[in-house]
C-alpha cells in the first residue's frame, strides 16, 4: 500500500467516525418517532399538543399535554428570571473587575456547580426548600413552581455564566481603551461598549441556559409537585414534560397508548430544545467577532 | 461627575454581590450535605448491600453499579470523541460539511437527559433487545457525554502549536504519523482532563439510566453486562421518593448523597487541578 493511499484511507475513516454525532442525533429522532408516532392514530396532533386533559391511566384516557408544556415553560421562565441576572452579572464581575485570585477561585467554583448531579439538587429542593416554603408562606405544599424555579436556576447559572464570560473576554482591548480615552468611566465602558459588543455571546449563553432548564428532569420530577393542570400562581404545582416522562414511563405498559404518548411528549421536548440550540448556534455564528475589525 | 461614580459603585456592588451569592450557595450546599451525610458513612455503609427493604445496610451495589456504567460510557465515548475531534481540528477544511458536523455536536450536547433515556429505551432495550442492563445504560451515557469529550479534545488539539506540526511535516513525516507521534502526545493531558469531566457527568446522571439500566434493588451483584444494576443517583431518587420509610431512611439518603457528591465533585476537582497544573507546566 502506498503511503498516499494509506493517508487517504485514514482520513476517510476519521471522517466517517466524526459523523457519529449527527448519526446519533438522527437515531434519536428515528426512535422517538418510531415509539411515539402510534399515539397519533388515537388522538390528532392538535388534540395531543393543545389538549387540556392528561389522564393517561383512566378507563377512557385522554392524552393532552398542553398543561405539561405550560408547566415546562413556566418553570423555565421563572428560573431564567433568577439565573440570567445572576449568571450575566457574575460573568461581568469575573471578566472585568475581579482580582486575579478571585478569578482563579471563582471559575472552578462555577465548574463544580455545573457538575452537581441534578438528583442532589432535586433532593435538596424536596427535603430542605419545600418544608421551608411551606412553613414560611403557609402553603398546602412546598413542591411548586417557585421551588422548581429556584432549583432549576442553580442548574442554569453555570451555563449562562461561563459562556457569557468567554464572550466578554473576547471583546478586543482596543474597544475599551478607546472608550476610556474619551473619558468614560469603567461602568460606562462596560454598559455601553463591552456588553453591547459581547451581546451575541451573552444571548447564546442565555438561550443555552434556558435550554438546559427546559430539558432538566430530576429537579422538576422531584420538586415541581406533579399536578397536570394550568397553574394560576407561582405556589401551584405543575407537571413539566420531563417529569411526566420520567415518572410515568416505569408504569406505562409496554407499547400501550400511554407508552406511545410519553414518547410523543419526548418528541415535543426534543424539538423544543433543538429549536433553542439552533437559535443559539445561529446567533453565535451570525455575529461571530472576527478580529477587531468588526462592529 | 459624582453621580457617574456613584452609579459605577452601585453597579460594582451589585455584580460583586451576584458572584458572592453563587459562591455562597455552593458553599452552603456542600457544608449542608457534608454535615448531614458524614454520620451515616462508615466501612459497613460502603461495603455492605442494603437490607430490610433498604431501610438499613449499605450502598455497595450502587457504588459498584455506577462504576460499571461510568466505565462503560467512557470506553464508548473516548475513542469516538477523540477521533471526531482529530478530524475536526486536523483534517477538516471549513465548509458546509464541517458546519453540519459542528451543529450536530452542539445539538447533541443540548438533547435533554430524559430524551436520551427514551432513545436508549427505544434503541438498546427494545429494538436491539439488550433489555435493561449495564450495556444499554453505558451506551446511552456514552452518547450523552460524547459532545463533552469532542469539545475538550478539540480544544486540547488546537492548543498544540502549529510550528510543531510544521517541523514534523518539514522532515517528510506523513500527516497521520505527525498526528500520532507529535500532535496527540502533546494534546493528551488536555484530552484526559476533558474525559475526566465527562466521567463526572456520566456518574451523576439519573434520567438516562432510569429506563435503560437502573434497578430499584438487586439481590446479587451483576455478573455480566446484560444484568441490571443499582446506581448511586437512582438510589438517591428511589430512597427519597418511593416507599413508606422516607423519613426513617433520611440518614441513609444523606449518606448516599454525600458519597455521590464526593465522587462526582472529586472527579471534577481532579480534572480542574490537572488542567491548571498542565497550564503552568506548559513549555510553549
Amino acid at each position: 500500500m502506498t503511503r498516499k493511499l494509506k493517508e487517504k484511507i485514514i482520513k476517510n475513516i476519521f471522517f466517517l467516525l466524526s459523523l457519529v454525532s449527527i448519526f446519533v442525533l438522527g437515531l434519536i429522532v428515528v426512535f422517538l418517532f418510531k415509539e411515539g408516532f402510534p399515539i397519533f392514530k388515537v388522538v390528532s396532533v392538535r388534540e395531543f399538543i393543545f389538549g387540556l386533559e392528561w389522564y393517561p391511566t383512566y378507563d377512557s384516557p385522554s392524552f393532552g399535554i398542553w398543561s405539561l408544556i405550560i408547566g415546562s415553560l413556566v418553570v423555565t421562565f421563572f428560573a431564567s428570571l433568577i439565573a440570567v441576572p445572576l449568571g450575566v452579572l457574575s460573568a461581568i464581575y469575573v471578566a472585568e473587575i475581579a482580582p486575579s485570585l478571585v478569578k482563579e477561585i471563582f471559575k472552578p467554583v462555577i465548574e463544580l456547580l455545573a457538575g452537581l448531579p441534578s438528583v442532589v439538587l432535586g433532593f435538596f429542593g424536596m427535603a430542605v426548600l419545600a418544608p421551608w416554603l411551606q412553613n414560611t408562606f403557609g402553603l398546602p405544599t412546598g413542591l411548586n413552581i417557585l421551588n422548581a424555579s429556584i432549583m432549576l436556576s442553580i442548574m442554569a447559572v453555570p451555563t449562562i455564566s461561563s459562556i457569557s464570560e468567554d464572550a466578554i473576554y473576547s471583546v478586543p482591548q482596543e474597544f475599551k481603551e478607546a472608550s476610556y480615552a474619551l473619558g468614560a468611566t469603567k461602568f460606562e465602558t462596560i454598559a455601553r461598549v463591552v456588553v453591547p459588543a459581547a451581546l451575541s455571546g451573552i444571548s447564546t449563553a442565555v438561550i443555552l441556559g434556558m435550554a438546559r432548564a427546559i430539558g432538566e428532569t430530576m429537579v422538576v420530577l422531584m420538586v415541581a409537585g406533579g399536578a397536570a393542570a394550568i397553574p394560576e400562581s407561582i405556589f401551584d404545582s405543575v407537571r413539566p414534560m420531563p417529569a411526566s416522562i420520567a415518572a410515568e414511563m416505569g408504569e406505562a405498559p409496554f407499547r400501550s397508548d400511554h407508552y406511545y404518548a410519553l414518547f410523543a411528549t419526548g418528541i415535543v421536548l426534543f424539538f423544543m430544545t433543538l429549536f433553542f440550540n439552533l437559535i443559539a448556534d445561529y446567533i453565535s455564528n451570525k455575529f461571530k467577532e472576527v478580529g477587531s475589525a468588526t462592529l | 461627575m459624582k453621580w457617574r461614580y456613584f452609579k459605577q459603585n452601585v453597579f460594582f456592588v451589585t455584580i460583586r454581590f451576584s458572584a458572592f451569592i453563587i459562591a455562597l450557595s455552593i458553599g452552603a450546599f456542600l457544608v449542608y450535605i457534608f454535615m448531614n451525610g458524614i454520620g451515616a458513612i462508615g466501612w459497613d455503609f460502603l461495603t455492605l448491600p442494603p437490607r430490610d427493604s433498604m431501610t438499613k445496610g449499605g450502598i455497595m451495589p450502587a457504588i459498584l453499579g455506577t462504576f460499571y456504567l461510568t466505565a462503560g460510557a467512557i470506553i464508548i465515548a473516548l475513542p469516538l470523541g477523540v477521533v471526531s475531534a482529530i478530524y475536526l481540528s486536523e483534517y477538516a477544511k471549513q465548509g458546509p460539511v464541517i458546519r453540519l458536523i459542528r451543529i450536530g455536536v452542539n445539538c447533541l450536547a443540548g438533547v435533554p437527559s430524559v430524551v436520551f433515556g427514551l432513545f436508549g429505551l427505544g434503541l438498546f432495550v427494545v429494538f436491539l433487545q439488550f433489555g435493561s442492563c449495564i450495556l444499554s445504560g453505558a451506551l446511552t451515557l456514552g452518547f450523552l457525554i460524547l459532545p463533552t469529550i469532542i469539545g475538550a479534545s478539540e480544544e486540547a488539539l488546537k492548543g498544540v502549536p502549529q510550528t510543531f506540526r510544521e517541523a514534523s511535516l518539514g522532515l517528510g513525516v506523513s500527516k497521520w504519523q505527525t498526528i500520532l507521534r507529535i500532535v496527540l502526545p502533546n494534546a493528551l493531558p488536555g484530552i484526559l482532563t476533558g474525559s475526566i469531566l465527562g466521567i463526572g457527568r456520566a456518574a451523576g446522571e439519573t434520567a438516562p439510566i432510569m429506563f435503560t439500566a437502573a434497578a430499584f434493588f438487586t439481590a446479587k451483584l451483576p455478573t455480566s453486562i446484560f444484568d441490571e444494576v443499582m446506581a448511586l443517583p437512582y438510589h438517591v431518587y428511589v430512597l427519597a421518593t418511593a416507599g413508606t420509610h422516607i423519613e426513617e431512611t433520611r440518614p441513609i439518603q444523606y449518606g448516599t448523597i454525600l458519597v455521590l457528591v464526593a465522587l462526582v465533585l472529586g472527579i471534577d476537582l481532579i480534572a480542574i487541578i490537572m488542567r491548571s497544573y498542565i497550564r503552568k507546566k506548559k513549555r510553549w
